[in-house]
């Protein structure tokens, strides 16, 4: 019998893992649910910190004990356009993913840019989050479906980096 | 502190499996893809090193030398357990479903020692004992196209 000499073979990893988000990040999922964007603010340095990190100032090393709800809006700081394919991408090309200071935080979200074209996102455009129906409102991260920009003028990109840093 | 911002109680805290999948796929080069084709064929191949022993699985550059190899030999596909490992538990990828060993086996007319799973009922693993290739019958050129070795008087 003679066969195919091998020359490439399959060698798939697949890890499985119980992600648990812990508690500040669970209590950041649940808004998500009830349609709100939780933000928490620390007792120490009144930054407000919103995705649900530690749970803890990262400046100050407390527990953050005020919930803050945070509006719908806010300002890219920075984005990147995503124009490579890769496996399991799951949206068209190109795209942009941007990081978006929620109007009242003090530190950025990531999140998708859409219903804009990507060479048109900047830094200081005014966005706002779009949700998914009601009914289907989950403790994930895809129940914002995106952010789309809101048409303000641009907010003054100075101003926004500077209530970003750690000593503002 | 303010009820909405009370620690969170065990069953506050989300939890959700996540799973991180790979699809990779490799070249073998010629050695080991000549291994791997021998397999298909029901047959293991090891390469000669310049001291002439042979390595099963062959090995691409002489471990001492450096030089390249390719002196092909074939060898059993039985041979003796020079150590092992007992999995009392099985995971769900591993290659057999009921307590196994992980063992280093040296073939007949080889002079190193394979990784392999032996399937050993009742726990009976020694070392030095002498276990067979069990071959599945539609083999892809794998190393799992022997499904384990099983002890040879069984």
């Amino acid at each position: 019998m003679s066969v195919e000499p091998v020359e490439v073979i399959q060698t798939p990893i697949r890890l499985e893992y119980d992600y648990t988000p812990g508690g500040a990040r669970s209590r950041f999922l649940r808004g998500l649910e009830q349609g709100k964007i939780l933000g928490e603010r620390c007792p120490n340095c009144h930054k407000v910190y919103v995705g649900g990190g530690s749970g803890a100032c990262a400046r100050c090393g407390v527990p953050c004990t005020d919930v803050v709800p945070l509006p719908n809006t806010g300002t890219v700081t920075t984005f990147c356009i995503v124009n490579l394919p890769f496996a399991g991408a799951t949206i068209e090309i190109p795209y942009t993913s941007a990081s978006i200071l929620i109007d009242g935080a003090d530190i950025p979200l990531m999140a998708l840019i859409q219903e804009c074209p990507a060479d048109e996102v900047r830094m200081g455009m005014r966005v706002e989050a779009v949700w998914v129906d009601e009914a289907e409102r989950a403790p994930t991260m895809d129940t914002i479906r995106y952010f789309r920009p809101t048409g303000e003028p641009d907010a003054p990109i100075d101003d926004v980096l500077k209530k970003m840093r750690a000593d503002a | 502190m303010p009820d909405s911002a009370r620690a969170a109680t065990q069953a506050d805290v989300l939890s959700a499996l996540h799973v991180l999948e790979y699809p990779y796929k490799r070249s073998v080069g010629p050695v080991i893809g000549r291994f791997l084709t021998g397999l298909m064929e029901g047959r293991i191949e090891g390469i000669k090193s310049a001291s002439g022993k042979v390595m099963v699985p062959p090995a691409e550059y002489d471990p001492a030398t450096g030089a390249p190899l390719s002196e092909f030999v074939e060898v059993a596909d039985a041979g003796v357990v020079t150590t092992w490992a007992w999995v009392a538990e099985p995971r769900e990828h591993n290659p057999v479903q009921e307590p196994f060993a992980w063992a280093l086996i040296r073939l007949d007319g080889a002079d190193t020692a394979l990784l392999h799973a032996v399937r050993a009922p009742g726990g009976g693993m020694r070392t030095g004992m002498r276990v067979k290739a069990r071959w599945r019958p539609e083999r892809t050129g794998l190393i799992t196209d022997i499904e384990c070795f099983e002890p040879e008087d069984a």
